[in-house]
């Protein structure tokens, strides 16, 4: 690797006009460049993502059942109606457990797996890749691969063999409502995709303390174990700590895939993405409702996230 | 690596913005895939795709590629869509890139959007070879918006042989389905199979219940066709199939596939006749009963009627094609229609004298579904929107599944649907 300077490459000013003329027309290039390379971004985000986004705030206002040119203005008559509806009150229920299991179980599994492989003599480089791969498989394939063999409610399904052998009778783990086994298949599922993902996050932030502190702490008298850790390693992943849970939880807010895989619509597990989808592009196609729907939850969203951000202090300068 | 000299910076940038341009614009404008690309060419055959949901009978796709292939007047595109068939078919139909021609299940706000044309010219001359309430089902204010293809009737299927090995009947009446559930539950077999999710959002238990009040959906006038306080009654017996462990729930396919049953995972399951030769080739058709769902007090036994028919979208470029293209081959081409309904899985042909002569119909299981379904087969209510049915069926599986009270269940179901009648029919 060659040493590189950061140092930005410099105009010498030779003399008079025509240095400030050069200037000027670097300057010029360097704006156009600038716009060009961020113009394919930029066009991309505004009409993939903006546009849609400004659309749905208009239709929200609109009776907009099987088209996205509506002529019936209804006020805020969407936004009452998906507020007072049962159902999407409940899928915010929904999500809120689903955020209140994963959330800190991702976050302990992946802070654990971090620190086994941290500690780990040999072999690391196979065991920290062992633990991300599931990072790479697709929700889909993962909902599938739970549903049809892992948990599936038959006598011949992985989980329901196993409890075979010591006697348990079947369980039907996805239709079951008391006790609710469904949310055990749901979060494993999303344990196992994502627990690699944050190791990863978490390993880098062991690696980064430094080895000095743990000696200094020897000297102290602090024993290895329990009490280094909760002193030492725990305040300093403080900044990734807090990084974790909030993408734990935005990665939360945007269940679907395996709720979607796994139960379908049903009543009981269906957080709001896969409600406001039904409703907008199922085969209800209210497009004013599901955009009611999206802007209540961004809403909650955005407020949820930036209270999160301020209780933990997200952002504020370390020490 | 460096760039060549002679390539300014400004030209590669230019040439990939105008490339990323051209691809935003090429997505926006690319309608119907290879199809689109035919239609232009002058004099030339025109293209329609045509669009069925995933079946799951062995030969199925083969027979409607064959079909569009025997047709000379245009070249007609099979697309068969797998998974969630009315989502795909919905946005595909309210954004455009769409079917020409499709099958569906009439609901109103197809026409309600102006997404499906009125065929009432293609079956004029042979209107009364269809059953009255085929007609009615496909109708909406008076006027056809879809020919129907297959008429499938759903109720409950059971094993012969594991009903006599324990002395059981076919059950009269829900209370007797209920303990020939439980009786026929032993360790490895399940009484009952009626969808993973015991069928409350299937559509086959809950709308059997509703029909075996005498009930309805709706009534002719737009109201609401069933009596809470009844349902509500079936409702809580159904509770005791979860109670008893008798249902089968969380299989490896759903209600609407005979392996279930092929696999001797159940005694009974709640599936359509379609599935008479997949059942009775596992099995064999000696061992294959049918009965339909039991009366509730002062009710009639209930057999789901549905089917599937063909509709043309509005937003088809060539709907006159696509009309001539539908009224070859689901009204003048009865070979077709008969192949279609009796050599994959079985479908009681909509034409009454294609039916007459279905040989295959006339004995066995498929003959006692067809006669279940003459006596006791119920049609769907195109009023009946989806929000109606997720409002009820939310309410049955909070009853079902949660214990919830049935009386606040329904009424708030009822309420939901009240409102969607009013917001249509004012």
């Amino acid at each position: 690797m060659s040493q590189q300077t950061t140092t930005a490459p410099q105009v010498r000013p030779v003399g008079g006009r025509t240095s400030s003329a050069r200037r000027t027309r670097a300057i010029h290039g360097q704006r156009r460049a600038f716009w060009l390379f961020i113009a394919p971004f930029l066009i991309g985000l505004a009409v993939f993502v903006y546009f849609p986004i400004a659309w749905s705030a208009f239709l929200s206002f609109f009776d907009a059942q099987g088209t996205v040119t509506p002529t019936k203005f209804v006020g805020l008559g969407n936004y009452t109606a998906m507020l007072s509806d049962k159902a999407f009150v409940s899928s915010l229920v929904t999500f809120t457990a689903f955020a209140l299991l994963i959330v800190p179980t991702t976050f302990a599994l992946s802070l654990f797996l971090a620190v086994l492989v941290n500690r780990v003599r040999v072999a690391r480089a196979f065991f920290r890749s062992v633990f991300f791969l599931p990072t790479a498989c697709s929700y889909v394939v993962a909902s599938l691969i739970w549903k049809l063999s892992i948990f599936n409610g038959v006598r011949f399904g992985m989980a329901n063999t196993l409890l075979g052998w010591i006697g348990v009778e079947p369980v039907s783990w996805l239709a079951s409502l008391d006790p609710p086994w469904y949310w055990l298949v749901i979060v494993t599922a999303r344990l196992w995709l994502q627990a690699g993902f944050y190791m990863i996050l978490f390993l880098a932030a062991l690696q980064n303390i430094n080895p000095e502190l743990y000696e200094a702490a020897f000297v102290d008298g602090a024993k290895p174990g329990w009490q280094v850790f909760r002193h030492i390693t725990l305040p300093l992943l403080r900044p990734t700590s807090i990084s974790v849970l909030l993408l734990c939880l935005i990665a939360a807010y945007q269940a679907f895939d395996e709720f979607y895989n796994l139960l379908g619509a049903v009543e009981y597990a269906r957080p709001p993405l896969v409600y406001l989808y039904h409703l907008a592009l199922g085969s209800q196609q209210n497009f004013g409702l599901g955009s009611a729907g999206s802007l209540i939850l961004a809403a909650i969203i955005a407020v949820v996230t930036v209270l999160q951000g301020k209780l933990l202090g997200f952002g504020r300068p370390s020490d | 690596m460096t760039p060549p000299a002679n390539v300014s910076r400004r030209a590669v940038l230019g040439g990939a913005l105008g490339l990323a341009a051209a691809g935003v614009l090429g997505a926006c404008g690319s309608n119907k895939g290879t199809g689109a690309a035919a239609t232009g060419g002058g004099g030339s055959k025109v293209s329609l795709s045509q669009w069925y949901h995933q079946y799951g009978e062995k030969g199925t796709q083969e027979a409607a590629k064959k079909y569009a292939a025997e047709y000379t007047d245009a070249t007609v595109q099979i697309q068969w869509i797998p998974g969630d068939y009315p989502a795909k078919l919905s946005s595909g139909l309210s954004s455009g890139n769409g079917p020409d021609a499709f099958e569906g299940h009439l609901e109103r706000s197809l026409v309600s959007s102006g997404q499906v044309v009125p065929l009432d010219d293609l079956i004029a001359d042979v209107k009364d070879d269809y059953a009255e309430g085929d007609l009615a089902a496909n109708s909406i204010d008076g006027k056809l918006y879809s020919i129907p293809m297959i008429n499938d009737p759903q109720m409950l299927y059971y094993r012969k042989s594991l009903f006599e090995a324990k002395g059981i009947k076919p059950p009269q009446t829900l209370d007797d389905l209920i303990a020939a559930a439980k009786e026929l539950t032993d360790k490895s077999v399940k009484g009952l199979f009626a969808g993973n999710d015991a069928n409350n959002t299937g559509g086959g238990l809950t709308t059997a219940a509703i029909y075996s009040t005498g009930g309805r959906f709706l009534t002719a006038d737009h109201k609401i066709g069933f009596d809470p306080a009844k349902v509500a009654e079936v409702l809580l017996k159904l509770r005791k199939f979860a109670a008893d462990k008798s249902l089968l729930l969380g299989a490896p396919t759903d209600w609407w596939d005979p392996s279930a049953i092929n696999q001797n995972l159940c005694a009974m399951q709640w599936i359509g006749m379609w599935a008479v030769p997949g059942m009775s080739t596992a099995l064999g058709a000696d061992e294959i009963g049918a009965f339909p769902f039991p009366a509730a007090a002062g009710g009639k036994p209930a057999v789901v009627s549905g089917g599937w028919s063909a509709f043309v979208s509005a937003k088809s470029k060539n709907i006159d094609a696509a009309k001539a293209f539908t009224k070859w081959l689901w009204v003048d081409k009865t070979d077709l229609q008969e192949d279609w309904s009796l050599s994959y899985g079985f479908h009681i042909p909509p034409r009454k004298s294609l039916a007459a002569k279905a040989s295959k119909l006339q004995s066995g299981p498929a003959a006692e579904s067809v006669k279940l379904n003459t006596d006791y087969g119920v049609q769907g209510d195109p009023n009946w929107t989806p929000a109606m049915s997720t409002a009820l069926t939310d309410a049955v599986t909070r009853v079902i599944g949660k214990g919830g009270d049935p009386e606040t269940e329904l009424a708030g179901a009822v309420k939901k649907i009240n409102t969607e009648l009013s917001k249509i029919f004012g």
